[in-house]
Formats: structure tokens, sequence, C-alpha cells
């Protein structure tokens, strides 16, 4: 997907990527990963009491992948705040 | 299904309906706001909603009656094929984090009130947002519907409408009423309303699955043997095709279909109308945010939920019962194992889950006809008291519709349609999603890409057949070229992504007309309460 300049235009003088938003984007597409491969799951054991392994590993992914994305959301909020606090150093 | 009606349980739902009925109603006096004849007002609950109310409220949008009563129906008949709903909307939230505080800011300086003005206002294409208005419309008034057959299955288990009945007024009379009732107060309180029920909602149905989940294993005998009796269920040989009747792990030919509509429904929850709806509706960009972070909690009651289809199994529901209807295993089983208060308070769960999204649902069509057909193409100088006015018609319109349809039509029809809703509604995701990250798409091969994704995916679904129906019987097909079963709806997506691509490239090449873009870069990343929010709203809101 190409992108007009404008939309690459970063808000503050940051470069558009960060190590912060790599980390971020980790986070946000980990569980895709863990969740698509269904091959790497779809099989019985190791059964946790008496539940198959296919039915408890995705509802262990559940906290495991909202634990991922309030990591992406405090990261990207730390990361605005700086990007909102250089452009008011130069614009307002 | 005990002989006539379950006294108790039916004095505990009605008392809960009641109550809900009179918060509805109440719910016009709830966080008032000055200009109450604004259609933010009214359809969007004054764009003021915090986390905690949003995250009620898109709780309550997101996880209807029907995904109660249809989810736990596919583990009960066909096993884990219906657990895809789980890692759907594991992903669901990762994805929309991406993009949509994105709408969210856009939508907040530019006062739009459907994802259809964003379209508009990115392209300048009234066509585009013609195309994607409809495309919402549609795919929303069989969701509507199917949550008449949430409370219908309801009804059915408690002894009360449906069944054998002579007179089809009698045996629809208490949907009669629940939906009158529904209409009522989604047209005086509008937004207001599901927001201040789906707390009692969301609440009882917190309960009654947390109960559940502990309550009906320890009587059927642990996990381990609930699925041992679903193993052994799905491993019967179905005499008519010589196949096992389902699976318990979901073999490799199913892994392509289970992924695919798990993704493919993850892109397009937030594609529905009333979904944005809900989204719009909050007051900050932050608490959009947070709540794509909080909104998990549901997918793990959603997991908790699928497996009743298996403790359905277990505790024999349906069994020896020629023709036993899937959809009535889970409210059947709450009636066979918990006391009947108990069932009550379980059903008035369902029933009140099905009344949220039905009302948030017929406002977010309201709004998108009001403000993409009738506002752009019959009215174009409507003042915001006239668009409220239409919308709140157009509610009550929406939801006789519906009604009419599952009434007078096989409710299966219902159920293909809503299939084919999804796969609709996932046709809009390039022009919306596409849009909040770049202008670079030409509007008329998004426009392009959006009719052959809707003509593929509509032709791919007709073809399908279903013990039940000749058509429309599913929604997952050989994918071209990979060769797997897969979800016709993102199989679409794909074919309508390639066409917008290449048309664009051609567009551009020839110097096609653009269209004015009335959106800035820095309007995607605005927080409320910033210079050119608040601010300038009112102001740029009767330009629309």
């Amino acid at each position: 997907m190409t992108e007009t300049p404008e939309a690459q235009a970063p808000p503050g003088r940051l470069p558009i990527v960060t190590p912060v938003r790599v980390v971020a984007a980790i986070c946000l597409l980990a569980p895709f990963v863990a969740t698509l491969w269904v091959s790497s799951y779809a099989k019985t054991g190791p059964e946790l009491g008496g539940v198959p392994f296919f039915y408890w590993y995705q509802l262990l992914w559940v906290p495991i992948s909202a634990a991922l994305t309030i990591t992406a959301y405090l990261l990207m909020r730390r990361e605005d705040r700086q990007r909102k606090g250089l452009k008011g150093g130069e614009g307002q | 299904m005990k002989d006539g009606v379950n006294t108790p349980a039916l004095v505990i739902f009605i008392l809960f309906f009641a109550a809900v009925t009179v918060m509805g109603f109440l719910a016009a006096r709830w966080r008032k706001a000055d200009n109450a004849l604004h259609l933010d007002e009214w359809g969007l609950g004054g764009r003021s909603f915090g986390t905690w109310i949003t995250w009620f409220l898109l709780g309550g949008d997101l996880y209807t009656a029907y995904t109660f009563v249809a989810v736990p129906a596919v583990l009960y008949g066909a096993g884990a094929a219906g657990f895809f709903a789980v890692p759907y909307t594991i992903i669901a939230y990762p994805l929309v984090f991406m993009f949509l505080p994105r709408l969210w800011s856009v939508s907040h300086r530019h006062g739009y009130v459907t994802p259809a003005d964003f379209v508009r206002g990115r392209y300048g294409s009234k066509g585009l947002s013609l195309a994607v208005a409809l495309t919402g419309i549609l795919a929303t008034m069989p969701y509507i519907a199917l949550q008449l057959v949430g409370i219908q299955a309801v009804l059915d288990v408690l002894g009360v409408g449906g069944g054998n009945s002579t007179n089809w007024f009698v045996k629809d009379l208490p949907l009669f009423i629940a939906f009158a009732v529904l209409a009522a107060y989604t047209y005086s309180s509008g937004l207001r309303a599901p927001a201040l029920i789906a707390f009692v909602k969301d609440t009882l149905i917190y309960l009654v699955i947390i109960v559940a989940a502990i309550y009906i294993p320890m009587r059927l005998g642990g996990y381990g043997h609930i699925f041992d009796a679903a193993g052994q269920k799905f491993a019967t040989i179905n005499p008519a095709t010589h196949k096992p009747i389902g699976s318990l792990i979901s073999g490799p030919q199913a892994q392509w279909g289970y992924a695919t509509l798990a993704l493919g429904s993850a892109m397009a929850l937030f594609m529905y109308p009333h979904s944005v709806t809900g989204v719009l509706a909050s007051k900050s960009r932050d608490t959009v945010r947070r709540n794509t972070a909080i909104l998990p909690a549901y997918s793990l009651m959603l997991g908790f939920l699928a497996l009743l289809g298996f403790m359905a199994i277990a505790a024999g529901v349906g069994k020896g019962v020629t023709g036993f209807n899937a959809q009535l295993a889970v409210p059947q089983l709450f009636e066979d194992m918990f006391p009947d208060w108990f069932t009550g308070v379980a059903f008035a769960a369902i029933g009140i889950g099905a009344l949220v999204p039905a009302a948030i649902m017929s406002i977010a069509a309201a709004n998108l006809f009001t403000r993409n057909v009738y506002k752009d193409f019959i009215k174009p100088d409507a003042t915001p008291e006239q668009e409220t006015k239409v919308s709140k018609l157009v509610s009550l319109v929406v939801k006789v519709g519906a009604l009419i349809f599952v009434l007078g039509m096989d409710k299966q029809f219902a159920i293909n349609l809503q299939l084919l809703g999804g796969i609709w509604i996932l046709q809009t995701f390039v022009s919306i999603v596409g849009g909040l990250f770049t202008r670079w798409f030409h509007r008329w091969a998004l426009l392009a890409g959006w009719a052959a994704g809707m003509i593929y995916g509509t032709w791919k679904a007709y073809g399908i057949a279903a013990p039940t129906t000749k058509h429309f019987g599913g929604s997952s097909a050989e994918i071209p070229v990979i060769g797997q079963i897969g979800y016709i709806g993102l199989t679409a997506f794909v074919l309508n992504l390639v066409v917008a691509v290449v048309l664009t490239l051609v567009l551009r090449a020839a110097k096609a007309p653009e269209g004015t873009d009335e959106t800035a870069a820095d309007d995607y990343t605005a927080e409320a309460g910033e210079s050119g929010v608040a601010e300038e709203k009112p102001l740029v809101a009767p330009a629309g």
C-alpha cells in the first residue's frame, strides 16, 4: 500500500518507525499468528482438567492477547504524549 | 421441553423485562444535553460516553442474543467449527486498535455520524458513500431480525408463544409486545436507552455464564466427562454421508475455513454500522483505545458460553428427538439444569441481550439512511432537527421491517441473509480502513472493487446448498488458486482489494478526477478538546 505524503507526515519530530512502535506492533500481531495458525494447536493433548488442548489453548490466548493489547496501548500513549509535546513546543 | 408454561421463570423474565422498559424510557433524561434535537444527541448519545459506559455499550452491542443462541448451537451440532468465534474475538481487538482511534478522531473533528459520512468526506464521492451506506443497511436488517429469533427461542422454551398454537396472532403476541416496547423507547430516548440497559444486560450475562460454567459441569461430572460425551457424539457416522457428524478437534481439511472465518469475521466486526455507532458515541480517542484493551473480557465469556453447547450434549438435551432445533439447545439446557427462578434470570439475560443490539442496530441503520440517503440525495438542506426526526421515524420502519421479516418468512431465510450480510459488510473494509490510512485509492476503483466483492460473494454463497436450504446454505467455499475451503467473505475481500489496486493504477495513469478530500493529516490523530475538535464541530456539522 503506497501512502500519500500527508499520511506519512508524523505530527511531531519523531520518525514514523520508532523502536516503541515496533514493539507495539509485535504485541498487536502476535495474537494473529497464535490463533490463525490452526494446525499448531489442533490436537487433543495435553489436556487440562479434562479440556482438550484445542480449547484451553485458545481460551488462554484471550487474557494473553488482552495483556499484549494493554501493553501496546500504554506504549503508544507514552509516545503520543512525547509527540504532542514536541509539536506543542514548536507550534501552539 | 417441560409441558406447559414454566411460571416462576416466566414471572422473573417479565419482571426484568418491565424493569428495563422503565429504564429505557427514563434514559431520555439521563445525561441530557441542551440541544436534544441534534442528531448527535438521539443518534450518538451526545458523543459523551466515557470508558465504562462505552465498554458496557459495545459489549452489549457486539455480543447479541443471537450469538448466545447460535454459537453454542454450532458446537452442539458440529463441534470444533463453532469455536472459531473465540479466535475471531481475540484478534478483533488488536486489529481495531490499529484503525478505530483514527476513525474516531476524524469523525469527531468533522462531525461524521456514520462510516459512510467519512467515506464521502474523504473521497468526495456521494456514490461510494451511498454504496457503503446501503451495504450497511442491508447487512444490519437481517441481523435485527435474528435478535427476534433469539427472543423466540427463549419464549419457546418458556412455553409461551410459538409452538403449535393455531392462531398466528396469539402465537406471536409476546414477540409483538417485546418489539413494540423496544421501538417506543428507542424512538423517545435514542442511543441513551440501550446504553443504560446494557448495564443490566451485561451484568446478567456475566452472572449467568459464570454460574453456568461452574454449576453445570459440577452436575454433569466435570469438564472431562462433558468433552468425552461430545467426542462420542461427533464420532457417530452419518448414514447419509458416511462421514462423522462432527469433530471435536478441527481436522486438517477444516483449518483454512476455521482461520479465514475468524479473520474475515474480525475484519467485518467493526464495519457493521452498529459497532461504529458505539465507537463514535464515546467521548474521546483515548476512550476508544482503552476499550480495545478491556473488551476482551467479553471474549472469555464467549468462550465459556460456546462450551455450553457441549454441556447440552452431555446433559442429553435433544437426545432421541428427531429434528431437534439446535438453537434451542442452550435455553433447554438452562431449563433442565437450573432451578426455575434462575432459569428466569438466564432467559431474561438472553431476552434483554436481544433488545440492546436491536436498538443500536436500528439507530445505526436509521442514521445511515438519514445522513447518506436522505440528506445527500433527497433534502441536502435538511436541518439537524429534521435529520433527527427522519432518523427516529426510520428506526421504527427498520424494526417493523425486521418483525415482518421474521414472522412472514422462513426463519432459515433470515439466518442465510445474515451470513450473506457478513460477506457484504466486509466489502466496505477497503474504502473505510484503507481511507483511514491513505488517500492513494481512487474512488471509482474502490466502487468497482466493492461491486466485484459483492457480486462474487453473493454468487458463491448462492451456490451453497445445505440440508435445510438450497441456496445460501453456508459461507465457506473453495478459494481459487489456493484450492482450500475458506470463508467466502475473505476471498471476496481479496478480489475487492485487487480490483481496487489495479483500477487505481489505471485511473491515476488516465488522470481521472480524484474528488476533494475535506480531511487533513492531523484530523486522524486529534484528541477531544484539542483545537479544531470541540470548538469547530458546530460550524462543520451543518455543512456536513
